[in-house]
Parts: structure tokens; C-alpha cells; sequence
């Protein structure tokens, strides 16, 4: 008889790093960042039809205790700057999420003098939801794709050696 | 253009069509004010940038006029021309007529005479013209940009900007995708 068989019915056996993903995956609070009319889109998102919470997601109003940035909108050169300082902000790890044309690549508004052409010009960008604005089922999808990203991380293997003290 | 309310709608003498206002201002400001010129959309009086301040406090102030709203203030460059306009939209609320005034500023060294004394709402939209067209507004309170950040280079609306390579690092050009090599693509 194996020591596993051996537990009682409610142990659950699984990984140190499966387990700490999990947990993380599953309280991703993301940063208000609406810029456009993709922020309405973000809205419906987070609304009762297509539901966020079920995920764990609540939005917070400050990068100081979220851990997912979604960039909804068109991000002009004035604003970029900012980005960049709200991003270094927030606590590792984090997690960037561009949706829609204007922040992936400026879509509609890359030609303009002020529209800074995609988000990852600034901050590097995790998934790009494509979408003009995308549609909630979009979004969450472009979610759920983070949250797979998030179960293949390895936290405890440390991939560089050590650095000598 | 003054509506077709004015005269006749809402008792107004019958000179107060944008004739009567031209013939007005010609009398009171003399060469200053220019003849009334007929376009597609709407016709309007052109006035000296130096004196625009004068013109305006007397359409706003005179009792048959009164033209106490300002609707839009927006400039338009036209090298070609050599000057850059800058368009007032007037509103009397007693009458229901509306006016056009432009004034051409020199393109070089464009130099107006600032309205906002006179209506409190061309104090942003000045700052406007300021930003994008780069206009002098003299006797502004408070002449900075508004819309793009302090430390922008040139007036993007002045049809000879040319978009600078990059912004603090950040590069103002996106490569095709089409044009990269990315590997594993058919």
C-alpha cells in the first residue's frame, strides 16, 4: 500500500509551484486602466453577464496592490509616461494585458502625432487581445489564455546559479 | 452667418444682418474691419489681430448686438496664404443670431490680441490655438499648452509639422509586421 492510498479522502496532493500558481492565478486583481472605449467594453466585462469575479478578479483603483495591468484603450505619448511609472508601481509578479487595436499596435490612430503606437513600445505586454474594442467574450478569453501562462511559471526552480556572496 | 431668426423671428431692426453688424464695425473701428466676405457655408467679417479685442467687447457689450456667447475659437493655418487664421463663433442669445469673425495672423510671428476678458470661455480654447498652432495669444493669464505635455517640440496642426522620430525614447514608428522576419512564419 502506497503512502498516498494511505491518506484520508479530503488530502489533496499536488505541486509546490502548481499550488502557488494556482492560488495566483485564481485572485488576479487588475488595475482600472480604461483610456477609451475599450474601458466600456472592460466594464461589461467585469459586469454581472460575463462576470470577472468568478476568477477571483476585482478591480482595484491603485497599482500598488494589483497584479494585472489591463490596458483598454488608446495610450497617447502623454499618458505613456505614466504607464511606465503606474507599471513600476505595482508589485512583481504582474502581468500586463493590451486590449484592443489602439494599444496593441495604435490601430486607428497610429498615424497621429500624440498616439504612442502600442503599449509595448513602454512596459512589456503578457497577452494582446485583438478587437476594435474587443467583445467581453474576447477579453476573457484573453484572460483565461494569462491564466495559462500564469500555471506554467516555476517559481522554486532557480533557472541562473546563485550568485556567490 | 446671422440666422434667419434674427430679423425677422424675434423683432430685431432690420439692419442687424451681417451687413448692419460690418457697417457697424467699419464705423467705429475703420479700417480695422474688413469688408463682408461670402463663403459656401456661412459669411463672415475679417478684423486686424491688434484690434480684435476692441471688435469683440463691442459685440458683446452693445445693446442692440449682444453677442454675450462664445461658441468656438479655432485657428486654421494656410501657408500658402502665409497667415494663420483664427476663427471666432458668436452667439446672441436675445436674438438667436450667430456671427463669424476671423482674424489672420502673420505666420511668421502670429500675434493676437487675447478675448478672454471678454468671454471667460477663450481662456482653454486660446490655450488651444496656443498648443496646436502655435499663436501668441498677448494679455493671456495663463498661456501654456493643454492638450499635449509641456515639454512637446512644434505645433502638430501647422501643416508643415513634421512628427519627431521619438518622445523620451519611446519611437514614434511601427514597423509592419509583413516587413519583419518572424521566425516560424509561412
Amino acid at each position: 500500500m502506497s503512502l498516498i492510498d494511505s491518506f484520508p479522502e479530503m488530502v489533496l496532493t499536488t505541486k509546490i509551484d502548481q499550488l502557488l500558481n494556482w492560488t495566483r492565478k485564481s485572485s488576479l486583481w487588475y488595475m482600472l486602466f480604461g483610456l477609451a472605449c475599450c474601458a466600456i467594453e472592460m466594464m461589461q466585462t467585469g459586469g454581472p453577464r460575463s462576470d470577472l469575479d468568478r476568477f477571483g478578479m476585482v478591480p482595484r483603483a491603485t497599482p500598488r496592490v494589483s497584479d494585472l495591468m489591463i490596458v483598454a484603450g488608446t495610450l497617447t505619448l502623454k499618458m505613456a509616461l505614466r504607464t511606465k511609472v503606474l507599471y513600476e508601481q505595482m508589485p512583481d509578479p504582474k502581468y500586463v494585458l493590451s486590449m484592443g487595436s489602439c494599444a496593441n499596435c495604435g490601430g486607428l490612430f497610429q498615424l497621429a502625432y500624440s498616439v504612442c503606437d502600442g503599449v509595448d513600445k513602454v512596459i512589456p505586454v503578457d497577452v494582446y487581445v485583438p478587437g476594435c474594442p474587443p467583445r467581453p467574450e474576447a477579453l476573457t478569453e484573453g484572460l483565461m489564455m494569462l491564466q495559462e501562462k500564469m500555471m506554467q511559471e516555476k517559481w522554486l526552480v532557480r533557472s541562473e546559479p546563485r550568485a556567490s556572496v | 452667418m446671422v440666422g434667419s431668426l434674427g430679423a425677422a423671428g424675434l423683432g430685431l431692426s432690420i439692419d442687424m444682418d451681417i451687413d448692419g453688424i460690418q457697417k457697424r464695425l467699419e464705423d467705429t473701428f475703420g479700417a480695422a474691419v474688413g469688408p463682408v466676405t461670402q463663403g459656401r457655408v456661412e459669411n463672415w467679417i475679417e478684423v486686424d489681430a491688434d484690434k480684435i479685442d476692441g471688435v469683440s467687447e463691442y459685440l458683446q457689450s452693445h445693446p442692440d448686438l449682444k453677442f454675450e456667447v462664445l461658441t468656438n475659437l479655432t485657428g486654421c493655418d494656410y501657408p500658402d496664404k502665409g497667415h494663420i487664421q483664427i476663427i471666432y463663433s458668436l452667439v446672441s442669445y436675445d436674438s438667436g443670431a450667430e456671427l463669424t469673425i476671423k482674424v489672420n495672423a502673420d505666420r511668421e510671428d502670429p500675434k493676437v490680441n487675447t478675448v478672454m476678458h471678454i468671454w471667460a470661455a477663450a481662456d482653454w480654447l486660446e490655450r488651444e490655438v496656443f498648443d496646436l498652432l502655435g499663436v501668441d495669444f498677448i494679455g493671456h493669464s495663463d498661456q501654456r499648452r493643454i492638450l499635449l505635455p509641456d515639454d512637446w517640440i512644434g505645433n502638430p496642426l501647422r501643416k508643415d509639422y513634421v512628427e519627431a522620430p521619438d518622445y523620451h525614447g519611446i519611437s514614434t514608428v511601427r514597423e509592419s509586421l509583413l516587413s519583419l522576419d518572424i521566425p516560424g512564419r509561412r
